[in-house]
């Protein structure tokens, strides 16, 4: 039982754990794009349809990824080169992603799609308990797991990571050292725009596998929360990412395992704890709980300003233009 | 260029002649609340319109608005559609009522139908589709293929026609196996893939091996493949993404109606009511019955049959799930009381959200 | 060869007034090739997107409707902006204003005189004033990041109307129907002209000239201004930051929550499940769009609602996808926040040279 649920949140967390790195590399570099959601939805509908029309899985896949990096690349030319306003940019790439992906779909709207298999890790899958859960997913499953690692060695063991958070801490220094901001921050784009692809791929080819218009269903913006909830540091990013999907799943489950309030333990209670659960367990309040979290969360370490400024971006959403 | 400037000219010139310069008798028009690519509600009621268009050819043109968010765009969409000329309009969600009656009101020659509702005025009908008639049997089926004896509903709003569909399901799935569970999820939306199949896995988990859906993606039939459980497609025929996993599905068939009624418009005799109808009329209708042993197949026939000739699923004796007596042996509930449903036939394993 | 840009000693006043007519003019030109594209005569189909909707009084009423909460909702948020508050969380403050407007007719519906729809209005910027004073003391007490929390809480107030409406706030009589009792005479906003616009028109654009001057006139407005530009030299001049955040967010949120009140009064007349079409992220656009200016954000908010009411246009004339109206929308943006680059910067054309900076490596 508890396995099938932990599944179930994998795959639940997921495309919230892809965007979401990928969104963390982009702010590290002190860059907010607002967009996760229009390059997420682009990455589900050209990943279906290249899947659909070449049989191929895994060209979907390599086919999303672009697609993300293509609007990503559009952000950056706007916000990098022509330096306009990065909350405005990235709504305007939601508004077009979500009509492009909609034009492009249409001729995919009921069409089955193609599942990724799951690969089984030999020898690994068959552990009881841990072999399932851990070792018998899909490949991009076990991509989300490497890019979390390899963001979270890349930002903090190697120059690269430490240049690019330079970056994002005071672009002005880290030009004066002779560093283009400029190139530094288009890539960390094209990294974000990349991973956003990637999760709108597990949408269509793995969650859910077919297209329907906005399947991605706002989880972009979810995956912006996210990073703020990980105050920028990957490994919470999972820790946010899973706990986020097991709110939902067990939301779903509680409601399955139906909690009897009339129960004879519970009716000799007074009214306004009775009534309290009452609130306590309708689907909105369980809905609002990963938002109310997320706001503690930030609270909590935004009111430790050690903790902060160590890992806030401190020119997040700041343009930049060389003066030269 | 210059042509293609003349033409233009000539047809804004046409366009602002306005409607009187129509070539159609009759122009349909509809309001989805999503987009036709939704493959479910909006996705069938646009099959209905381009059946409009395939049966009148020439004499009926149609015009539709997507992805019309309930709220203060519905209102301006449907006025836009009576200055436009059109002389029947559709609006097939819900929460298009208010602004349809409001709109109704300023323009009493045009004609409206709106789905789902209750009110009606002189220019303003109503209509709906037994949806619980399918529903009904495919609980008996559900009761007759399930080995775990529990089935997994996964439900949008708790609106009297979901609630009617649950209890429906039920009654079917009792008539078949009186002791039948049934595992109610409220997933609050019509529409999210990710979600509804979330719902279905949770459901699946705990132990249900039939999986049906008040909501409108193929995503459950989906998870049921893949588990191995089965499941019903819901508002259209789904078994291409569920080859094995489907064993029916209620079909919403607006097509008919809608031919039916700009018909009317045509000859001039439409008048303001309150439709209903369900299997007889061939506005529900049942998918093939597929990956069924043949004496099921037999029942599910046998009791479309019934169905259609008249015989009302929500006939006692019924029982409420707090013990009242909701239709004595052999009563009929009226049409009021179903289309306000807004409690649980006994055995329902949920709270009805209040 | 390569491009950059240099900043202008001011701003281009030529480009302050033509860029956004290039930018029109650029999208235009896409939205013909992607009407040709997509098999429709791109002539007819730009005159139904940006003109026909200028030439019927109905249409242009139903435009200047769309506009009204877009532009209160965008002078608010300029407020914010200007002096560096990120507030994006305007639907949330719209929904919640809308909410305690409502509360009194709903809860209340046999008080009905003249001091109903004054006490809503009031209320309504009160609700959403305290909706977005959360994330404004949350910066100022624990410095916590404004841009997320003022999101989260959009979520948040949307599954409270959602819970109000489904749950206590049901019409007695409806069926249990998610939808609100439908307010009284008393409890709605009057129309003006043709019935599409309520008063709500009026008050948005006194609301918007009042701003107007007083970000342009007064005290207030200069230690808006300088505080935004530079919070140091701000600080040194005796204004307060943390005083001007909370004073931002909750005007941005009184007007957010005012134009909800008002939507859901002269528009609605009762409360559903959804009430916003996106209004509150939409007048972020806006905002920008109309460089947050009230008056910019007048025009702003006219030309936006004018890309919705023409993209509605040709999808029921022509049968265009409201995909494309869509797709359209974005480019326009895109156009816009492009050309305005020009007003600051100059483009200079500079010779490849190789400086220290780009081939040392530490």
């Amino acid at each position: 039982m508890f396995e099938a649920v932990l599944l179930t949140v994998i795959t639940a967390a997921t495309p919230l754990l892809i965007a979401a790195i990928g969104e963390l590399v982009v702010e590290r570099s002190g860059v907010l794009n607002l967009g996760v959601e229009g390059m997420m939805i682009m990455g589900a509908v050209v990943g279906f349809a290249v899947a659909n029309q070449t049989g191929s899985g895994a060209l979907g896949v390599v086919a999303a990824i672009a697609a993300g990096m293509a609007m990503s690349a559009l952000f950056g030319f706007l916000v990098l080169a022509l330096v306009t306003n990065q909350v405005a940019t990235g709504l305007a790439l939601t508004i077009l992603g979500i009509g492009f992906s909609g034009l492009i779909g249409e001729a995919f709207i009921g069409v089955p799609g193609l599942k990724l298999p799951e690969l089984y890790i030999p020898g690994l899958s068959e552990i009881p308990f841990f072999g399932p859960v851990l070792f018998q997913q899909d490949a991009i499953v076990y991509l989300g797991f490497a890019l979390v690692a390899l963001v979270a060695y890349g930002l903090f063991r190697t120059r690269l990571g430490l240049v690019l958070r330079a970056v994002g801490d005071n672009h002005g220094s880290a030009h004066a050292l002779g560093y283009s901001v400029i190139r530094i921050r288009f890539a960390a784009i094209l990294f974000g725009g990349a991973c956003a692809g990637l999760a709108g791929a597990y949408l269509s080819l793995a969650y859910t596998p077919q297209w329907v218009e906005n399947m991605s269903a706002g989880r972009g913006w979810i995956a912006l929360a996210l990073v703020v909830f990980a105050s920028w540091l990957p490994l919470r990013v999972v820790i946010g990412a899973y706990l986020f999907g097991a709110v939902t799943v067990l939301n779903l489950h509680a409601q399955a395992f139906e909690f009897d309030l009339s129960s004879p333990f519970l009716s000799g209670l007074p009214g306004f704890v009775t009534g309290a659960i009452e609130i306590a367990t309708t689907s909105q309040f369980l809905s609002s709980l990963p938002y109310l979290a997320t706001i503690l969360v930030l609270v909590l370490i935004s009111a430790n300003r050690r903790l902060t400024l160590v890992n806030t971006p401190a020119c997040l959403g700041k343009p930049f233009v060389p003066d030269r | 260029m210059k042509s293609l400037l003349k033409t233009t000219v000539a047809a804004i010139a046409f366009a602002a002649a306005g409607s009187a310069a129509q070539a159609a008798d009759v122009k349909a028009c509809f309001v989805y609340v999503g987009p036709v690519g939704d493959f479910g509600w909006s996705y069938q009621h646009d099959q209905g319109r381009q059946a409009v268009e395939e049966h009148f050819g020439d004499k009926v043109e149609t015009a539709y608005l997507e992805s019309v968010p309930e709220g203060p765009d519905a209102e301006r969409a449907i006025e836009r559609f009576a200055r436009e000329g059109c002389n029947i309009i559709f609006t097939t969600s819900f929460g298009y009522m208010n602004p349809t009656i409001k709109v109704a009101k300023k323009f009493p020659d045009v004609k409206f139908e709106h789905a789902t509702g209750y009110k009606t005025a002189d220019n303003v009908a109503t209509y709906n589709s037994k949806f619980h008639e399918g529903r009904y049997i495919i609980g008996q089926i559900a009761a007759k293929q399930s080995k775990s004896g529990v089935a997994g509903y996964i439900a949008s709003f708790p609106i009297p026609e979901v609630v009617s569909g649950i209890n429906s399901f039920l009654l079917g799935a009792q008539s078949v196996n009186p002791d039948f569970k049934l595992k109610v999820v409220w997933v609050n939306t019509w529409f999210d893939p990710g979600k509804e199949a979330d719902a279905a896995k949770a459901l699946i988990d705990q132990g249900a091996d039939i999986i049906t859906q008040h909501t409108d993606s193929t995503a459950p039939l989906q998870v049921a493949q893949e588990r191995g459980v089965h499941g019903f497609g819901q508002a259209s025929d789904m078994i291409n993404f569920a080859k094995d996993a489907q064993y029916t599905a209620i079909i919403d068939d607006w097509a008919p109606y809608y031919i039916h009624r700009v018909e009317a418009v045509l000859d001039g005799s439409w008048k303001s009511e309150s439709t209903w109808d369900g299997l007889a009329e061939g506005h529900v209708v049942m998918a093939p019955y597929t990956n069924l042993p043949d004496d099921v197949v037999e029942m599910a026939k046998a009791t479309e049959e019934k169905i259609k000739g008249g015989w009302e699923p929500f006939t006692g004796p019924i029982t409420k799930q707090d013990g009242t007596v909701a239709a004595e042996d052999g009563v009929t509930l009226d049409d009021g009381a179903i289309l306000g449903m807004n409690w649980y036939v006994q055995g329902v394993d949920d709270k009805l959200p209040q | 060869m390569r491009i950059e840009l240099v900043k202008r000693k001011e701003h281009s006043q030529a480009m302050l007034l033509l860029s956004p007519l290039i930018a029109v003019a650029l999208t235009a030109l896409a939205a013909g090739i992607i009407f040709l594209i997509s098999g429709h005569n791109p002539l007819i189909a730009l005159y139904k997107f940006f003109i026909e909707p200028l030439t019927q009084q109905w249409s242009l009423e139903a435009t200047i409707d769309k506009a009204t909460p877009l532009i209160l909702i965008g002078c608010g948020l300029a407020v914010c902006y200007l002096s560096n508050n990120w507030n994006i969380g305007a639907e949330g403050q719209f929904i919640f204003g809308a909410l305690f407007g409502s509360a009194l007719p709903i809860l209340y519906p046999d008080f009905e005189n003249v001091a109903t729809l004054p006490l809503m209005l009031v209320f309504g910027a009160l609700g959403g004033a305290l909706w977005a004073l959360i994330p404004a003391v949350l910066k100022t007490r624990f410095n916590t990041n404004e841009i997320l929390t003022s999101l989260m809480l959009v979520y948040v107030a949307s599954l409270l109307l959602d819970y109000l409406v489904r749950g206590p706030w049901r019409d007695p009589g409806g069926y249990n129907f998610p939808e609100s009792r439908i307010f009284s005479d008393a409890a709605t906003l009057p129309d003006v002209f043709g019935g599409l616009m309520s008063l709500s028109t009026p008050i948005t654009i006194i609301i918007a000239i009042v701003l107007a001057l007083v970000l342009a006139k007064t005290l207030k407005g200069f230690e808006i201004r300088v505080m935004g530009e530079s919070p140091r030299a701000g600080s040194f001049a005796g204004f307060s930051a943390k005083r001007l955040t909370l004073f931002s967010f909750a005007l941005a949120g009184a007007l957010a929550g005012l134009a909800g009140t008002m939507e859901v009064s002269g528009g609605l007349n009762q409360l559903l499940p959804t009430i916003s079409p996106g209004y509150g992220f939409t007048a972020i656009i806006v905002a920008f769009l109309g460089r947050l200016n009230p008056f910019g954000i007048i025009v702003a908010g006219f030309v936006l609602a004018l890309s919705y009411i023409g993209g509605e246009a040709v999808q029921s004339a022509m049968g265009v996808s409201n995909k494309i109206a869509s797709v359209i929308q974005g480019l326009l943006l895109f156009f816009v926040l492009a050309c305005d680059t020009f007003i600051l910067y100059r483009i200079r054309m500079v010779s490849r040279r190789v400086t220290a900076g780009e081939t040392s490596h530490v």
